[in-house]
């Protein structure tokens, strides 16, 4: 028997390998996905004061530090007992939609689409950001234009773009200033025509990747994502639906504070990613995919006009429930369009720049939970406190944990279909780096608790000793 | 002319340093013309290239597997630059350095789980007794610190490194 390594998996935000196991023949007998850092936030942060968690929590991630940012402050929103002002709710979205952008474009233009324009199996040297600068300038031009629109929505009100401190329990530091919600409309045009152009294209170019649809993770599973009382695609509030892989509604209107009674959390010998699960269906049987897919089969609608008429024709090449992994980056780019419509309502809605944006309060309740949509997938911030607010416990359950599982069973499926033990290559295993990509996986986020694709074969015997080791 | 090889390196950290780097927006574009990027989170090199001008690291030494790498990058690295707080000064990695590696695994993977109570130990990293700086393991050659730095202060390091001038960021005083 043999084994692949490969490690780091590149292009994903953080740290991961992926293990291969060959039978005697060359042939796929095992893959497994592992994450390699743990930082233990939930241990660490015992004893701090519960307003500073929002603080802390945002640098498990500097992706998407708004989305710790929000979760927390939603937490420590429930251990005040408070009720933001309407206009410190509109703000949090507004801010939580142009992360969305920022994270998505990253992911779409600056990770996958090496993949996709450069081919899978083109020379990895210049499979990268840099290559697509090269050969396809206006794209590349547009993927950092519509980052950056993201970004100075974020920066404009909340001063810096990564690790703010604007976003605090009970609401936001600061309103919003007239000036910076004219420039947000001046802008907005600019990066709509870049989603309205690289949705067709995108739509055009998946003619050519049937067959990784047929592969990336390509199975029936639940999916799950935060909707509104109508059931419509929501991701700062809003309570958590699950939808069977046949499409019927299993559970509706979770609110964040019962998230126990479903999720359950098992370790992993192999990973320091926890793999959390649907309770009623037990482990692993539980199964179940978040974030943009994950979303966009869980929810009825998106709620916005030009996102929904994608939404529908999306369903309709893919069915009620899309089940392919490798749908993600569609589902990404109609979620952008879905945040620049949501940007838009919400900078023309003139309660957005009321000055009553921040609740005060003390400790009221010795329990938060924090639940919303990151770019990812469902995040939960959950936090006990003493009387003097001092945290006791906490627990955190990231977007791409709830992935664990299906991340597992995409590497395997895509490894059996593409490497050849035989005649390995890096093309075959940039596939099965591919796949993890899909799902856009924060490793960041999920080891609160690079750059190569290195390739090392172990022999081994039998028992898995390792006989032999040959790396590149 | 010939492009400057640079490196990026992403260690304990959360990324925020890398994302601060691709905030210089669009520089990217004219900067690509004089550097390549030969490793690093964005792209797919192999392994760490055996001669590197300019290698940027993020985040803190905290584990074996980011020891061993730190010191390989060293050996094939001509200047070093630790990039933001946790590789200058362990920051949020370092806050778990006063509880016992074993209390903080059995806390997360024992009783934060509700099945399959047992802790990560089949080919992932050994977590080192504490999240560290850099400068604690190798000879660093520039600092620059933040949370994240911000954009135009890693651009501005870069560019001067590239022009042949001494960068103004300097080597901040500890304790």
């Amino acid at each position: 028997m043999k084994r692949i390594t490969i490690e780091p998996i590149s292009r994903i935000e953080g740290h991961g390998k992926i293990t291969i196991q060959l039978d005697d023949e060359g042939h796929v007998a095992g893959a497994e996905f592992h994450v390699t850092q743990i930082r233990g936030f939930e241990k660490f942060t015992e004893g701090r004061p519960f307003y500073e968690m929002p603080g802390i929590t945002a640098r498990i991630c500097g992706i998407c530090p708004i989305s710790h940012l929000l979760a927390s402050a939603k937490a420590c929103d429930a251990i005040m007992a408070v009720r933001i002002p309407p206009a410190a709710r509109k703000l949090r979205e507004l801010v939580h939609f142009a992360q969305i952008v920022q994270s998505h474009a990253l992911s779409f233009f600056y990770l996958s689409a090496p993949d996709f324009l450069l081919g899978m199996s083109s020379n990895a040297a210049r499979r990268n950001v840099m290559g697509v600068i090269a050969d396809y300038p206006e794209l590349a031009r547009d993927g950092i234009e519509l980052r950056k629109f993201g970004l100075q929505v974020v920066e404009g009100l909340a001063v810096e773009r990564v690790h703010t401190s604007w976003i605090v329990p009970g609401g936001v530091a600061k309103p919003l200033a007239a000036p910076v919600r004219d420039r947000i409309l001046s802008e907005l045009p600019a990066a709509k025509a870049i989603v309205e152009r690289t949705i067709p294209f995108f739509k055009r170019a998946l003619d050519n990747f049937a067959e990784q649809i047929a592969v990336f993770g390509s199975f029936p599973t639940m999916y799950a994502g935060m909707v509104n009382a109508k059931g419509d695609l929501q991701l700062y509030d809003g309570t958590l639906r699950f939808r069977s892989a046949s499409g019927e509604i299993v559970e509706d209107q979770i609110p964040a504070e019962d998230y126990k009674h479903w999720i359950g959390e098992a370790s992993l010998r192999e990973s320091y990613l926890k793999a959390p699960y649907f309770v009623p269906q037990g482990f692993p049987a539980g199964v179940y995919r978040v974030g943009p897919l994950g979303r966009l089969n869980a929810a009825s609608r998106c709620g916005t006009p030009a996102a929904d008429a994608e939404f529908q024709e999306f369903h309709q090449r893919f069915g009620t429930v899309a089940h392919s992994s490798f749908l993600y980056h569609y589902a990404r780019l109609i979620e952008i369009l879905y945040a620049l419509e949501s940007i838009e309502a919400l900078v023309n809605d003139p309660q957005i720049l009321d000055t009553h944006v921040r609740a005060t309060a003390g400790v009221n309740a010795l329990e938060g939970v924090g639940m919303i949509e990151a770019p990812r997938g469902t995040l939960i911030h959950h936090y006990k406190v003493n009387d003097e607010g001092a945290i006791t416990w906490a627990n955190l359950i990231v977007a791409t944990g709830h992935n664990n599982l299906a991340i597992g069973r995409s590497v395997q499926q895509v490894a059996e279909h593409y490497v050849d033990g035989t005649k390995l290559n890096e093309g075959m295993l940039n596939h099965v780096s591919a796949v993890v990509r899909a799902y856009d996986p924060c490793l960041s986020c999920s080891t609160h608790a690079a750059g190569s694709l290195a390739m090392t074969i172990q022999l081994l015997d039998r028992e898995g000793t390792i006989l032999d080791e040959i790396s590149n | 002319m010939k492009k400057v090889k640079v490196a990026t390196v992403w260690l304990d950290g959360c990324s925020g340093c890398h994302m601060s780097l691709l905030d210089m927006d669009a520089a990217i574009i004219s900067l690509s013309r004089k550097i390549d990027i030969v490793y690093g989170p964005l792209v797919d090199a192999q392994e760490f290239p055996e001669e590197v001008d300019v290698t940027l690291v993020e985040g803190a030494v905290s584990s074996q597997d980011d020891l061993n790498k730190i010191r390989k990058i060293r050996q094939r690295t001509q200047i070093l630059i630790s990039l933001g707080d946790c590789a200058v000064t362990g920051n949020v990695p370092a806050m778990r350095n006063n509880i016992p590696v074993n209390k903080l695994l059995q806390r997360v993977y024992v009783d934060g789980s509700d099945e399959k109570k047992l802790i990560p130990s089949d080919r992932v990293p050994a977590l080192l007794k504490q999240a560290r700086p850099l400068r604690e393991f190798v000879k660093v050659d520039h600092w620059l610190p933040g949370c994240p730095p911000p954009a135009k202060a890693i651009l501005g390091l870069i560019t001067d490194l590239l022009e042949g001038r001494k960068p103004e960021v300097g080597q901040p005083k500890f304790g």
